[in-house]
């Protein structure tokens, strides 16, 4: 990615500009992130975040000020050290901690100091590469993590010493009126109650919520039976009886805790990888100052009107207006289309296309209701709304199971009441079935899986993102790939190499052999290709955002863009880069993306695993056809606008499949939200990140098989845990109906089946996934 | 029996101090870096 990129870059840039510098024909990667984010969450209504800079924030916001900062090549503690002190050398810095873990460091200033910039040139010289991550994102659920790990402890605490004070009830005398007894459930009772109220908020406020829409999930029958075995054990315990459930009751919720901590933390993990990888991706823009003067600034700080200089080869980092200059712009990432278009004064250009001409001035515009962002926010948002209604596995086990264990219960106190047992001891009867089918187990199926599952992907280089994203992933039938940057590389390579006359391609590869320019290398691999060995020459003069020059004897050779080699403008849009040497017709040398090494493979097993596969692409139909034939897609869809796409998996879902997607553009983004599920490259633009179930990272496809794969297994998986703990329920439930479940036999039962559960689980960690079907 | 009367409040309160201690040291933030902290150790010259 921190490719260097000396053909393309101004000679106005600071040394570091080649981070913003991206291969021209690559269509994907640097991306602005907080202000597309912003725009999309907001609807399209306020484009700015405002966020701390040096200027903005004088007078403001006197106070401290923090950046946190994604270091991407932290990885030991000595380069943790090396970035502290490099981050505190910088001026106005008070402090500076670099968190390990998340790959991140936190900075604060004096005073409304806040600066970026200077933070990040530090960390380049001492060899890191590092980013500003948006405010909004620096948090990223650690405090819910910390919270539920103090409730974890708390009711870990409660649960051991009730346990103590219980294994002493049950050992000791068997007289139920034993004041040692009683003294001992009283204190079970001080310790439990105020460790249930506290420990237990997560699951009661959860189960509120759903009461209060008039929906059942999980958490109800689980609140129900916590907080009914609490009063009744305290009720039991005032009376003197021997039914005091209190350490069934809290251990419990221990290892409910549990399973809620370890989903939570997983699910922070890989939210937060992706933020790094998003906020590592963010582009920065040279905003030309009132007098004249470049300023570099996160691409996310600017407003409309502010100018802005795009070199050759860099992404726009705005809409906006070209005020001077004319090129051509790869606009791959936001149409799909491969073909560069000629832009003039005037012309408007979008966030993300490729400047592949000559140096422009752009004027960024506001984001008004006609733009292409806002309308790709429109699409994403009325199609985003179908995901919402999913129903997660749990919750749909709870519409069943939550009305089956209520009716069980009413109808043992019933029963008992009838037999004329009186109604307190059918209403500990009935609270003992509560208690016994408390979805304990249960309730850790899914999460336990899921974590598992999580683990796996993570270490595959797939980040998981949505919590319900593995289930919906699970069901899906057809998979539809989109064409540039997903099912290609994103690197560009020759296309007509065979149609160049092998002297030429030698003499071009060997000025081309100076350059690292994206172009260049790839005409060196193709002369390689055909020719084995180039040799390099010395004298080869290259020229920023022009291309490469070389004095021979009758003249000058020039390799590069068609201003440079002076082709005739009309001639000019047929390629991307020419080869001039004087009396020779120039040379087009035309570029193409091509296919990810593995992805034949990729769409091969996905059919041995039962999927349809599809192409759908906005690109032209020749292209898309070369791709789908290399790739052996059988079903493929060229020059596909976003609602056209959206169009497609709507027929598709209509017909009753289940649509997996995985794509990478901006034009994608509505497709990526209203499909089932979506997986997108670490690659991709951030506003289809964030509308993807999954983001996988690599040169390679085949991790969307495995994500498919462990998908299907976790569901199968998490079936397996509903049975054990179903299988469970079905054993003791009769004995509690029939009154033969002592305190001792509920605490026992419980804890048994959690473990199984989790231990079932944890397989998936290790296991090998074959072809499914 | 009246050994009991000291133990169990003693018990209690230790553990308490230990939860206590835990939760403290979860709010100021000593779970943040795991990774980190393993090396932080192995550093004497503390950034200010």
């Amino acid at each position: 990615m921190a490719q260097r990129n000396t053909l393309s870059e101004l000679d106005v840039m600071p040394a570091n500009a080649s981070r913003g510098v991206e291969p021209p024909s690559s269509s994907h990667s640097k991306w602005k992130a907080g202000k597309r984010h912003a725009a999309i969450r907001s609807g399209g209504e306020d484009l700015i975040v405002i966020a701390p800079t040096g200027k903005d924030a004088v007078g403001d916001n006197p106070r401290p000020q923090t950046i946190t900062l994604a270091v991407e090549n932290m990885s030991c503690g000595g380069c943790m050290r090396k970035v502290e002190r490099a981050l505190l050398e910088v001026s106005q810095v008070v402090s500076a901690r670099a968190n390990l873990s998340a790959r991140r460091a936190t900075v604060v200033f004096v005073d409304g100091q806040s600066n970026a910039a200077p933070l990040i040139e530090a960390l380049d010289a001492a060899g890191f590469r590092a980013a500003e991550l948006a405010p909004e994102t620096t948090d990223n659920g650690q405090k819910a993590g910390r919270e539920l790990l103090g409730r974890l402890a708390t009711a870990g605490f409660a649960a051991a010493n009730i346990m103590l004070l219980s294994v002493s009830v049950w050992s000791g005398s068997s007289d139920p009126g034993d004041p040692v007894h009683t003294l001992f459930h009283w204190l079970s009772a001080i310790i439990a109650l105020p460790a249930v109220a506290y420990a237990g908020q997560p699951f009661f406020s959860s189960a509120w919520q759903a009461l209060k829409n008039r929906r059942v999930n999980m958490d109800v029958p689980i609140s129900l039976a916590i907080l009914l075995s609490a009063f009744m054990s305290l009720y039991q315990t005032a009376r003197g009886s021997e039914q005091v459930y209190f350490d069934a009751c809290v251990t419990l919720l221990f290892f409910l805790l549990i399973g809620r901590y370890l989903d939570q933390r997983v699910r922070t993990r890989a939210r937060g990888a992706a933020e790094n990888l998003l906020g590592l991706k963010a582009q920065w823009a040279d905003v030309i100052a009132a007098d004249g003067s470049l300023e570099r600034l996160p691409a996310r700080l600017i407003e409309p009107g502010m100018r802005i200089a795009v070199s050759a080869g860099e992404r726009f980092p705005a809409d906006g207006l070209i005020r001077s200059g004319a090129t051509a712009v790869d606009e791959s990432l936001i149409t799909g289309e491969t073909m560069p278009r000629a832009v003039g004064v005037d012309d408007a250009v979008y966030a993300g296309a490729i400047n592949l001409g000559m140096p422009v001035v752009v004027e960024a515009t506001a984001a008004e209701t006609d733009t292409l962002l806002s309308q790709i926010a429109r699409l994403m948002e009325t199609a985003e709304q179908a995901r919402g209604r999913y129903v997660r596995l749990a919750d749909r086990g709870a519409r069943f199971y939550a009305p089956l264990v209520h009716t069980l219960a009413a109808g043992s106190f019933a029963g008992w009441m009838i037999s004329g047992a009186g109604w307190e001891a059918s209403l500990t009867i009935a609270i003992a079935v509560l208690i016994i089918t408390c979805p304990c187990a249960l309730a850790l199926a899914v999460p336990a899986v899921q974590v598992a599952a999580s683990a796996r992907l993570f270490d595959e280089g797939v980040l998981l993102k949505t919590a319900d994203g593995l289930e919906r992933l699970a069901e899906t039938d057809i998979a539809v790939f989109d064409k540039t940057g997903t099912l290609t590389a994103g690197i560009p390579s020759l296309a007509n190499g065979s149609a160049i006359d092998g002297q030429i391609l030698r003499s071009a590869a060997t000025l081309a052999a100076s350059s690292r320019h994206p172009y260049a290398q790839a005409v060196v691999a193709a002369a390689k290709e055909r020719f084995g060995k180039i040799q390099t020459i010395a004298g080869v003069e290259e020229v920023a955002g022009a291309g490469l020059k070389f004095a021979c004897g009758n003249g000058e050779e020039r390799l590069g863009s068609s201003a440079w080699c002076g082709i005739d403008p009309e001639r000019a849009g047929q390629a991307s880069l020419w080869y001039v040497r004087p009396g020779l017709e120039p040379v087009p040398f035309q570029f193409e993306d091509r296919l990810r090494e593995d992805a034949a493979e990729t769409v091969a097993a996905l059919r041995c695993d039962g999927y349809g596969v599809q192409l759908l692409s906005g690109d032209r139909i020749e292209a898309v056809m070369a791709a789908a034939k290399a790739a052996g897609i059988l079903d493929w869809f060229p020059a596909m606008k976003p609602h056209e796409k959206i169009a497609h998996l709507e027929a598709l879902k209509s017909q009753g499949h289940r649509v997996f997607m995985a794509g990478d553009g901006l034009n994608d983004a509505p497709a990526l939200a209203a499909a089932h599920a979506s997986a997108s490259p670490s690659t991709a633009a951030d506003v289809s990140q964030t509308a993807s179930d999954a983001v996988f990272q690599g040169a390679k496809l085949w991790p969307v098989v495995e994500l498919l794969r462990t998908a299907r297994q976790s569901r199968t998986m998490s079936f397996q845990n509903f049975a054990i703990a179903f299988g469970y329920n079905v054993l003791f439930v009769p004995l509690a109906m029939a009154g033969l479940v002592t305190p001792l036999v509920a605490a026992i039962a419980m804890s048994t089946s959690s473990i199984f559960v989790t231990v079932n689980a944890l397989r998936l960690r290790t296991m090998v996934l074959r072809p499914t079907s | 029996m009246t050994a009991l009367a000291w133990l169990i409040p003693i018990v209690l309160f230790l553990g308490g101090l230990g939860l206590a201690a835990f939760l403290w040291s979860l709010k100021s933030g000593q779970f943040e870096d795991l990774d980190g902290a393993a090396y932080r150790i192995l550093t004497d010259d503390e950034p200010k």
